[in-house]
């Protein structure tokens, strides 16, 4: 998706100030000295690798790649790039679905990547350090013994970073029932726009004054670098029920997942496949869909053994009602396998189509049925193919529109598609973004959800932490609500490529 | 031109605006059940209250959008039919506004989760006197910074709270509280999954335990291996809260600490004795302070009040 720029407007409560480039050079030469040259990478390739993430954005370009080990090491980054009034933009595993990461300006990129060391597990506080880059999975992978997990799950959770969890607030099937990333994270060690060092939040109870801790999470990167993180580690459920709905329509399964959620109950998740989806998947890892269905329900309910059988039977009384087919996984590895499936939904749709857009709005429960029959009118309306797979138990939607950008003239389908598809949820009275953040893919739509003063007031958050906007500009918040003067580097040109 | 529904279609919502106004301090005054909290507001600043009355009870949905000068007491009540409840803490004449505003989590937060992760939305009032709409109306919202957050616990010195959107909870089939004399108070919390609240004075426990029947049976049955289990109401908390870790919060002693009541699990110790201020580092006050300058310049907002940024 192209960036555009809206007209600059008014909106004094970001400090702009002009950044003049310096010789790229020299740059790269103070990264060196400050943190050794075997932890900064200046050629092109390293530079193209660090200009994209995992979404269709392009518009990426990447100054000097540094690979600090330490806070320090981040805090003289960032002052070097200060120096050399250069954006700094802080890179965990790229894998990242809204060009949050991809950076703008020839930013100097701090990837996080050799900062990967779980520093202490705390069993008696229920608490983890970890360096941000820390693998999401491999964390709850070294808890296992002890009987414990970070419970945010994210589908890319095999390579995902922690500082990434943080940055994007991510979510994951398993938070319908334990919250988003927010909900586990107790305190961050942040550097700051001018390499200062904040730790904000705490190990106490009831931390005071201003949850900047809350602020800082989910804020894509653009109040400063997390260094080390605290996160709160959940119990594992002692009893887990997973449960694979069939149904003859998709209407009938969005109508099991409201009335699930309207007779209290809360399941651990509740997911749910289209037709073409679950091909797509069965061609790919061969999880035991069924094919023939229209669409699937995977709910999972957790917990203690009485709860568990009791909310698999209330889930599989409503089910009957809308005229599901029910199967209950049989041991570990059955329901491993179904979630196998579920996860590997993106890459399985990689086989289909060479390319694909994504979006990740939120709404109602109860206009699940309304919003999907949009969807698929909007799709056919512009002929295009889309693939269903989302968390539907909180709403949030994830239609995949596959197609092939080389043939022409679909790539503008595909974006009046999505906007459409946007408009559609917001109109619903759902929201931009569940859990994938805003990045610049949806960056420009934030006007259709919020007004010029909600805009202006999510700026002056973050100007209180970056009154420059240093850390990766141009991101979330639509030009006039931003600091347009960095992100006019993004069209400084070859000669920043050194 | 946006799609979501404007605050300023809400009659309620305009007149608080207006009641706000563009200039002069100003504080909005709840049930006034935590009115100490952050120090005395300056006299000179007017007093007003917030839009009472519960807008829309989203059962099937699970959120409840409500004025920011209910009373959490009468939001309970009114959803009680639909079998569920928010995690604000009921506090005797407390609002939803006032209880945001403070930020503190009930005694039951193992159960029921804290204040922060309650709150959905909120349309407030600036400094300006602008509405201006925090977070989304959905259970699951990424769009855009976390101004709601910053929020909960901000001591209202941010902007005016007019209504808020709240998650709701199922209540648990089954809420019991018993009571088990010298027990350690580690057991009691390792044993029992279904513990709601583990409330410790250094001799007793008051367990609640919360969920579906035969899972808290179960645990009754666990905490009798431990004692005479008896049914008890909780404590009464002595009035000064001291913020420590879960760990760390077991080892206080009625010697050195007097009478208290320890929040197993979440390290929160109600004491008698004052507590003294946390000190914070240089840089997070500087960031305090800046913040609070980024949405009331002018420090017209509840005036002599601070949530740790001065």
């Amino acid at each position: 998706m192209t960036v555009s720029r809206a007209p600059s407007g008014h909106h004094g409560a970001v400090a702009r100030r002009k950044f003049r480039k310096t010789n790229t050079d020299r740059c790269v030469a103070d990264l060196v000295a400050a943190i050794g040259a075997d932890r900064v990478r200046a050629d092109g390739a390293s530079r193209l690798l660090a200009s994209t993430d995992a979404s269709i954005f392009v518009g990426g370009h990447a100054g000097p790649v540094c690979f600090p080990e330490s806070t320090a090491q981040v805090q003289a980054c960032v002052r070097v790039a200060a120096a050399h009034r250069r954006p700094v933009v802080a890179r965990g595993a790229g894998s990242g679905l809204t060009g949050g990461a991809a950076p703008l300006g020839s930013a100097v990129v701090v990837s996080t990547t050799r900062m990967n060391q779980i520093l202490e597990v705390d069993v008696d506080n229920r608490v983890a350090w970890v360096e941000p880059g820390v693998i999401n999975l491999d964390l709850s992978n070294h808890l296992e013994d002890l009987g414990l997990h970070f419970a945010p799950d994210p589908s890319s959770q095999q390579v995902c970073t922690i500082g990434g969890n943080v940055a994007n607030n991510s979510g994951g099937p398993h938070c319908l029932a334990y919250g988003v990333t927010s909900a586990h994270v107790l305190a961050i060690e942040v550097v700051l726009s001018d390499g200062e060092v904040v730790m904000l939040g705490g190990l106490d109870a009831e931390p005071g004054g201003y949850d900047l801790r809350g602020a800082f999470v989910g804020s894509e990167g653009m109040l400063g670098i997390a260094t080390r993180v605290a996160v709160r580690l959940t119990r594992n459920p002692r009893s887990i029920r997973t449960l694979l709905l069939s149904f003859g329509d998709v209407e009938s399964a969005a109508e099991t997942v409201g009335a699930v959620i309207a007779s209290g109950l809360v399941p651990a998740a509740i997911e749910m496949m289209d037709k073409r989806c679950v091909a797509a998947v069965e061609d790919f890892v061969h999880a035991g869909y069924p094919r023939d269905a229209e669409a699937v329900l995977l709910v999972e309910v957790d917990g203690l053994p009485g709860g568990v059988e009791l909310q698999a039977q209330r889930v599989e009384e409503i089910a009957n009602r809308f005229g599901a087919d029910v199967r209950v996984a049989s041991d570990p590895e059955e329901r491993a396998l179904w979630w196998k499936g579920r996860k590997s939904a993106f890459g399985a749709i990689a086989r289909i189509k060479p390319d694909y857009y994504l979006h990740d709005t939120v709404v109602p429960r109860s206009k699940l049925v309304e919003v999907l029959r949009s969807i698929y009118e909007i799709i056919d309306r512009h002929g295009l193919l889309v693939l269903n797979v989302f968390h539907a138990g909180d709403g949030n939607l994830h239609p995949i529109i596959a197609y092939d950008s080389r043939e022409p003239g679909v790539s503008e389908k595909v974006r009046e598609a999505g906007r459409e598809i946007i408009e559609v949820s917001l109109a619903a009275g759902g929201v931009l973004s569940g859990e994938h953040g805003i990045g610049v893919e949806k960056r420009d739509f934030m006007p259709l959800m919020f007004s010029d003063s909600d805009l202006d007031h999510q700026a002056r958050l973050r100007a209180a932490f970056d009154e420059l906007c240093v850390m990766n500009p141009g991101k979330v918040l639509p030009s006039p609500h931003s600091c347009s003067d960095i992100a006019s580097l993004n069209d400084a040109g070859e000669d920043l490529w050194g | 031109m946006g799609l979501i529904r404007s605050p300023e279609s809400n009659p309620a919502l305009v007149e608080f605006a207006s009641e706000v106004g563009r200039s002069g301090p100003v504080v909005v005054q709840g049930g006034a059940t935590h009115w100490s909290v952050g120090g005395d507001v300056d006299p000179s600043a007017r007093v007003i209250g917030a839009p009472v009355g519960i807008v829309e009870i989203r059962a099937d949905e699970m959120t409840v959008e409500v004025g920011a000068g209910t009373l959490v007491s009468d939001l309970h009540t009114a959803l009680r039919p639909t079998g569920q409840r928010t995690a604000l803490p009921e506090v005797e004449g407390s609002t939803v506004g006032g209880a945001i505003a403070v930020g503190r989590s009930g005694i039951e937060r193992l159960g029921r989760g804290q204040t922060r992760d309650a709150v959905l939305q909120i349309h407030y009032v600036s400094a300006d006197g602008d509405l201006v709409t925090a977070g989304g109306p959905t259970v699951k919202n990424v769009s855009g910074f976390d101004v709601v957050r910053l929020f909960v616990g901000s001591l209202g010195t941010l902007g005016c709270m007019a209504d808020v959107i709240l998650r709701t909870q199922p209540i648990p089939d089954m809420e019991v509280w018993s009571h088990l004399d010298n027990t350690p108070p580690e057991q009691v919390f390792d044993r029992c999954a279904t513990a709601s609240s583990i409330l410790w004075n250094g001799e007793s426990v008051w367990i609640l335990t919360a969920g579906y029947v035969p899972d808290v049976e179960a645990d009754l049955d666990a905490l009798r291996q431990l004692g005479p289990l008896t049914p008890d109401q909780p404590p009464e908390l002595p009035p000064n809260r001291w913020s420590r870790r879960p760990a760390e919060s077991l080892t206080t002693t009625k010697t050195d600490f007097g009478s208290f009541v320890v929040e197993v699990g979440v390290g929160l110790v109600h004491t008698d004795r004052p507590v003294a201020p946390v000190s914070v580092s240089a840089e997070v006050a500087a960031l305090r302070r800046r913040m609070k300058a980024a949405f009331d310049p002018t420090g017209r907002l509840n005036p002599g009040r601070s949530a740790g940024e001065v």
